[in-house]
């Protein structure tokens, strides 16, 4: 902060902020694949995650806090997806719903992504294929109390962050001559150099 | 209307092409010089309108295989409902054949997905490029000899992390 105020007041000021975050994280629904259908379920009048702050699936991660990436993210798809994610200003969560946002799910092939969290940085994740809606709203009530229990209201929790936080990447799961000289960068990630 | 082996053997001679049956299914395996021709008077003469599909087969390692690759064009005739398929020989390297796009509009992106999965070149197509990988992807995935699960392109991307944004 920029004025230095006394912890007791910064604590409390944290917990203000806090609970009006928790309380109202809009999705921004990065729903690519089946996943989609059901976060559009949770949404809708029977399961309604309105109910717990989530009112507007607004589509511009502009005015978002949380995104939720519901389906399959193939490797065309990354520099979207990770476009999006830092378009998103803070404080900002992301959710990573269902089996194929998480790990691959079923379809480890040469284009879906093992797992978004090797790219974008995850706070819940949820398993099922797809997950049920109460799934969801269990891991946006995760969320809640994520954010109750380590948010500030500068956001300082995040800028120690700075570490990988995603699988180990299993180098040995490729033969010698398939593995890529040369590590990709943003922009030119899918062109094989060397 | 003439069946199709009635007219290819009219128009080229008897038993040119070789013809193969499995109970409903038929097919004519075409040189590509010739397929231009064929295709021509299949679309023409035996009403064979609609082409359904373009796909190719990768024979590496069959046994009793002779061509790297066939090229499989499925044609339909809605008129019938009778479907007819006709298959290209291609070698490495530099496999390539006449594209349909002159003929079948709709050729157009179906041959650009095939030279996408496959590498098989279409001549003269108007706009041969990649359609479901992404552009610089350097690799042919429904080959043989690429495997399943890629050779790391699919994870070759820059991490962001949590402090960064």
């Amino acid at each position: 902060m920029a004025v230095t105020f006394p912890d007791f007041i910064v604590t409390k000021l944290d917990w203000i902020a806090n609970q009006a975050r928790a309380n109202s994280l809009w999705p921004m629904p990065f729903a690519t694949a089946c996943c989609g259908i059901e976060l559009m379920a949770t949404a809708s009048s029977r399961y309604d995650i309105a109910r717990f702050g989530s009112e507007a699936m607004r589509f511009s991660p502009r005015q978002c806090d949380v995104m939720i990436v519901a389906g399959r993210v193939v490797m065309k798809m990354v520099p979207v997806m990770q476009r999006i994610w830092l378009q998103m200003p803070e404080p900002k969560w992301c959710i990573s719903m269902g089996a194929c946002a998480s790990s691959g799910g079923v379809f480890d092939t040469y284009a879906v992504v093992q797992g978004i969290d090797r790219f974008i940085p995850v706070d819940v994740y949820v398993p099922g294929c797809p997950p049920r809606p109460e799934q969801l709203i269990r891991a946006v009530l995760d969320l809640q109390d994520k954010v109750k229990a380590t948010g500030t209201i500068d956001g300082r929790e995040f800028a120690k962050r700075n570490t990988y936080e995603g699988p180990t990447p299993m180098a040995r799961e490729l033969d010698p001559e398939d593995r890529i000289l040369v590590p990709g960068d943003f922009t030119t990630a899918t062109r094989l150099r060397g | 209307m003439p069946t199709f082996a009635e007219a290819l053997n009219k128009q080229f001679g008897e038993g040119k092409f070789p013809t193969q049956k499995f109970r409903d299914n038929n097919r004519v395996i075409v040189p590509a010089e010739h397929l231009l021709e064929v295709m021509g008077v299949l679309k023409s003469v035996c009403g064979f309108d609609m082409l359904s599909d373009v796909t190719a087969v990768d024979y590496l390692n069959y046994p009793g295989a002779v061509d790297r690759y066939h090229v499989v064009y499925v044609l339909t005739n809605t008129g019938t409902a009778e479907r007819l398929i006709v298959k290209v020989p291609v070698n490495d390297p530099d496999p390539a054949v006449p594209s349909l796009t002159g003929m079948w509009i709709g050729a157009d992106w179906i041959e650009r997905e095939c030279y996408d999965m496959f590498g098989i070149v279409f001549e003269n197509h108007p706009d041969l490029r990649r359609i479901l990988m992404p552009e610089g992807f350097a690799s042919y995935p429904l080959r043989k000899d690429y495997p399943l699960r890629g050779r790391g392109e699919r994870h070759n991307f820059e991490t962001v992390l949590r402090s960064d944004s």
